[in-house]
C-alpha cells in the first residue's frame, strides 16, 4: 500500500470522529437556530413596528457586511475583554447562528413577499386570522420558494464550519491540522479533508435535488400561476 | 338581508366611494355594473371588509358595523362580519399547495374547527354541486380556468355564507369556460343563494341578476330591476354605458 493511502486510512477515524462530534452537530444546530432567528427577523422586518424594522436592518447589515471569521474572533477572543467568556463550541455556535440568521432572514423575507397579495385576500375571505393565513397559506408557499436558496446556505455552512478551527474548536479541519503537526504531511491530510467536505456537500446536494422534486409535486404551481 | 348605508371609501386623496347606499334582499342576485374604476370592486370588498370603509354602515343579517374616519374597528368584529360572506375572485386565487377538495375544506377545518371527516363530506358535496367532484384530488395548477373558478365557488360556499360576493367571476376566462361558470352561478341563484357580483358581462348579469346597480365614479347613478336597467335605463349616463357594453359584446361575437 502506498504511503499516502496508508496515512489517509490511518487518519480517517480521527477525522470522521471530529466530523461526527463537532462538524455535524455544529452545522445542524446553528442551521436550525439560525433559521429560527431568520424567520423571526424576517417577520419583524415585514410586519413589526418601526423600531423592530430598524433593529433587524441593523443586524442584517452588520452580519452580512463583515467576514464570518472576524465575527467568530470577536465573539471568542473579543468578548472576554468585556467579561463575557464563552467556550469555543458555544462561541462558534453563536457566531454561525447569527450569521445564518442574517442571511436566511433576507431569503425568507423575499419568499414571503413573493406570495401574491391575492392569497392573503383569499385566506382572509374564508375567515382566517392573520396568523392562520400566515401558517396555512403564506408560509407553505413561501417555503417552496425559499428551499433552493436555503439549501445553498446550508451547504455553504457545512464548509464554513471549518472556520471554527481558527477559534480552537476541534472540528474536522482542526483534526487534520493536528495530524499535520505530527506527520508533516500537509498535502495528503488537507486533500483528505477536502475530499470529506466534498463528500458531505455532494450528499447534501443530492438531498436538495430530491427535496425540490418533492416540493414540485403539486404541479409546479409557481410556473403555472404567473 | 344586507344593508350598506352611506359607504364612503378614500384611498389617500382619492375618494373612491362617495356615500353608497344599497339594500340587498335575501335570496336575490344583484349585479354591480359600471365603467372601469367606478368602484365596483371596492364596494364589493367593503362588504366583506377586505377594504375597511372610511365611513358608513355595513349590515349583514344580525351583524352591524359602523365606520367613522379615524376610528379603528376591532379585528374580531371585522372577522365576525366577514365570516358571513364568501368571495369569488377574478383570478380564482385557489391555494396552489392544496388539492381541490383541500381548498374547499380549508375554511371548515382551520376557521370553523370542523373534523376533517365532516369537512371532507361537505366539501365533496359542494364539489359535486359545481360539477368538480371528479377532480377532488387534483392540484389547482392542473385545472382549467373554468374548473378552478368552480372549485373557488365551492370554497367560498363551504362555511354557508349569507352572501356570495363575486368580483368579475368570468372575465379571466375564454367564452366556453366562462359559460360553465355562468351555469354554476345560475344554478346557485335559482336555489336562492344571495349574491352580489361585479361584472362587465351583460350576458351573465341579465341571465342571473334580478337587481342591478350602476356605479360610476363612486356614486350610484341608477339602480333597480336588471331588466329595466339593462333594457330601458332612465339616465343618459346609464344608457350610454349599456350601449357600449352591448356594442362590445356584439363586436366580440362578430370577431369570434
Ligand atoms: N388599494 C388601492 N389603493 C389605491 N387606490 C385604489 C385601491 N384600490 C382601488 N383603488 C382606486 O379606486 C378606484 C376604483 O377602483 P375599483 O377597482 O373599485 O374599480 P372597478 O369599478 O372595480 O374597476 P374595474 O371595472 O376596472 O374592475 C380606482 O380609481 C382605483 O385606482
Ligand atoms: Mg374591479
Amino acid at each position: 500500500m502506498p504511503h499516502w493511502l496508508q496515512l489517509m486510512l490511518d487518519s480517517l477515524p480521527s477525522l470522521l470522529w471530529a466530523a461526527l462530534i463537532f462538524t455535524v452537530p455544529l452545522t445542524l444546530l446553528s442551521f436550525v437556530l439560525g433559521l429560527t432567528v431568520g424567520l423571526g427577523a424576517a417577520l419583524g422586518r415585514l410586519f413589526g413596528p418601526k423600531p423592530v424594522v430598524a433593529l433587524v436592518r441593523f443586524y442584517v447589515w452588520i452580519f452580512r457586511g463583515t467576514p464570518l471569521l472576524v465575527q467568530l474572533f470577536l465573539i471568542f477572543y473579543g468578548l472576554p475583554s468585556v467579561g463575557i467568556l464563552l467556550d469555543a463550541f458555544t462561541a462558534a455556535l453563536i457566531g454561525f447562528t447569527l450569521n445564518i440568521g442574517a442571511y436566511t432572514s433576507e431569503i425568507i423575507r423575499a419568499a414571503i413577499g413573493s406570495v401574491p397579495k391575492g392569497q392573503w385576500e383569499a385566506a382572509y375571505s374564508i375567515g382566517m386570522t392573520w396568523s392562520q393565513a400566515m401558517r396555512r397559506t403564506i408560509l407553505p408557499q413561501a417555503g417552496r420558494v425559499a428551499v433552493p436558496p436555503l439549501s445553498n446556505t446550508f451547504i455553504s455552512l457545512v464548509k464554513d464550519t471549518s472556520l471554527a478551527a481558527a477559534i480552537t474548536v476541534p472540528e474536522m479541519f482542526q483534526a487534520a491540522q493536528r495530524i499535520v503537526a505530527t506527520t508533516y504531511e500537509p498535502l495528503i491530510l488537507y486533500v483528505e479533508a477536502a475530499i470529506l467536505y466534498l463528500a458531505m456537500s455532494s450528499v447534501l446536494s443530492a438531498l436538495q435535488t430530491r427535496l425540490e422534486g418533492r416540493l414540485n409535486r403539486y404541479g409546479g404551481f409557481l410556473e403555472a400561476r404567473s | 338581508m344586507i344593508g350598506l348605508a352611506n359607504i364612503g371609501k378614500r384611498f389617500g386623496d382619492n375618494l373612491v366611494l362617495k356615500g353608497v347606499t344599497v339594500a340587498i334582499a335575501e335570496g336575490s342576485v344583484t349585479a354591480l355594473v359600471g365603467p372601469s374604476g367606478g368602484g365596483k370592486s371596492t364596494l364589493l370588498r367593503c362588504i366583506n371588509l377586505l377594504e375597511i370603509p372610511t365611513s358608513g354602515t355595513v349590515r349583514i343579517g344580525d351583524e352591524t358595523l359602523e365606520f367613522r374616519p379615524g376610528v379603528r374597528v376591532p379585528t374580531a368584529d371585522i372577522r365576525r362580519l366577514r365570516l358571513q360572506t364568501g368571495m369569488v375572485f377574478q383570478n380564482f386565487q385557489l391555494f396552489p399547495h392544496r388539492t381541490a377538495i383541500e381548498n374547499v375544506m380549508e375554511g371548515l377545518v382551520t376557521v370553523l374547527g370542523w373534523s376533517s371527516q365532516k369537512a371532507h363530506e361537505r366539501a365533496l358535496a359542494l364539489l359535486e354541486k359545481v360539477g368538480m367532484a371528479h377532480k377532488a384530488d387534483a392540484w389547482p395548477a392542473t385545472l382549467s380556468g373554468g374548473q378552478q373558478q368552480r372549485v373557488a365557488i365551492a370554497r367560498a360556499l363551504a362555511p354557508s355564507p349569507k352572501v356570495l360576493l363575486c368580483d368579475e367571476p368570468t372575465s379571466a376566462l375564454d367564452p366556453e369556460l366562462a359559460q360553465e361558470v355562468v351555469d354554476v352561478l345560475g344554478q346557485l341563484a335559482s336555489e336562492g343563494t344571495t349574491m352580489v357580483m361585479a361584472t362587465h358581462d351583460l350576458r351573465l348579469a341579465s341571465k342571473i341578476a334580478q337587481e342591478a346597480v350602476f356605479l360610476d365614479a363612486g356614486v350610484i347613478v341608477e339602480q333597480g330591476p336588471s331588466a329595466t336597467l339593462f333594457g330601458n335605463p332612465e339616465r343618459e349616463r346609464t344608457k350610454r354605458f349599456i350601449a357600449t357594453l352591448k356594442q362590445e359584446a356584439a363586436d366580440k361575437e362578430a370577431g369570434a
